[in-house]
């Protein structure tokens, strides 16, 4: 495990946390998300567990964000808080 | 309100960081899980189950129990999301659009007129702007064969390799939406039905549990495969690794018919006409 790598997926999932809930665009939201769920899927790799990851990268990075696409483009784009 | 959700999240938050604290360090060899339980499934799972992935035998036999209810919450997910966003919808949309592929032309056609859907060189196409996608539509159909076979293999090789029916049922599924997405949603709704979609959904989890029934009506506890050896015709180490191969199929088939019906649900909201 290379700590420099690790604090860098680290940090870039803690910004994709925070930016995915200050975001008002909610089809942006659905893309970090996707973004948060393929650095998980990063950290679960280097942690070794390569099930996890593997189930991560496809549920979710791959479909959910898919079905948060489709939530948005079937109801509306903005928040209202 | 919103300051006392931040404080609450912060709190809830700061308790969790502090808990961490106590943890044992990230693979620390003297933490219990290290000492107890690891060891046995790493020094005898492949003697008692013939199976190479640790995961996988865990997954599947040693914690059959739990996947089977993992596999019937994500039935009762695709149940649900039936339920809520379904709405029958006897005729179409009230305006339908065409599109004649020779000169690209749109045609629209209000409720009650006669649709050009016989003539073949009209498609029909969805009521939002729907631009013109060769390269797409190409690209997928070449690229969904080679989906599908990854996504058997990533089934059928969870005994040697990461993978098993939850990843390989998510891209099998994930395939057909792809084809739901580049073409449109009623074009994959020919090819998976809503009734065949349904069948599968049940029958995936019915082949989970029915293996579990039939190890439990050949004498032996529920879910556990060595019993079913003469079945197999292999020694009962084999047959353990056999029923895991089993189970992980009912898994695929029941996770991948899930998938396809949320997306169906969620994209057209429940009317199974126009999709994303």
């Amino acid at each position: 495990m290379i700590w420099q790598l690790d604090l860098a997926i680290l940090t870039l999932v803690v910004v994709t946390a925070v930016g995915a809930i200050y975001i008002k665009d909610l089809l942006g939201t659905a893309i970090l998300f996707g973004a948060y769920s393929f650095l998980m899927c990063l950290l679960w790799s280097i942690m070794g567990a390569v099930d996890v990851a593997f189930t991560e990268a496809s549920v979710g990075a791959g479909v959910s964000t898919v079905f948060f696409v489709g939530a948005v483009f079937r109801t509306t784009r903005r928040t209202k808080d | 309100m919103k300051a006392a959700g931040l404080l609450i999240v912060i709190l809830t938050g700061g308790l969790l960081i502090y808990a961490t604290a106590d943890f044992p360090p990230w693979a620390y060899p003297q933490s219990p899980a290290s000492t107890h339980v690891s060891p046995r499934y790493i020094e005898k799972s492949i003697e008692e189950t013939a199976v190479p992935n640790v995961v996988t035998a865990v997954l599947a036999d040693y914690r059959g129990y739990d996947t089977m209810f993992e596999t019937t919450v994500i039935f009762a997910a695709g149940v649900a999301c039936f339920l809520l966003l379904r709405i029958r919808v006897e005729e179409g949309p009230e305006e339908q659009l065409f599109r004649h592929s020779l000169t690209g032309m749109t045609i629209r056609i209000k409720d009650g007129r006669k649709a050009p859907s016989d003539l073949e060189e009209f498609e029909r196409i969805d009521a939002h702007w729907v631009p013109q996608d060769l390269i797409i539509k190409t690209v997928c159909r070449i690229l969904i064969p080679f989906i599908q076979l990854f996504a058997l293999y990533v089934i059928a090789f969870g005994h040697h390799s990461p993978g098993g029916g939850f990843q390989g049922g998510v891209i099998l599924g994930a395939s057909v939406i792809v084809l739901a997405m580049s073409h449109d949603l009623r074009s994959s709704l020919q090819r998976m039905g809503e009734k065949v979609n349904a069948l599968l959904c049940a029958a995936g989890v019915l082949i989970y549990a029915g293996t579990g029934a039939l190890c439990l009506a050949m004498g032996e506890n529920f879910l556990d495969y060595g019993i079913l050896a003469p079945l197999f015709r292999c020694d009962p180490v084999m047959a353990r690794s056999n029923g895991i191969f089993m189970v992980e199929i009912g898994v695929g088939i029941a996770v991948m018919a899930t998938m396809i019906r949320i997306y169906n649900n969620v994209s057209s909201a429940g009317r199974y006409d126009e999709g994303l």
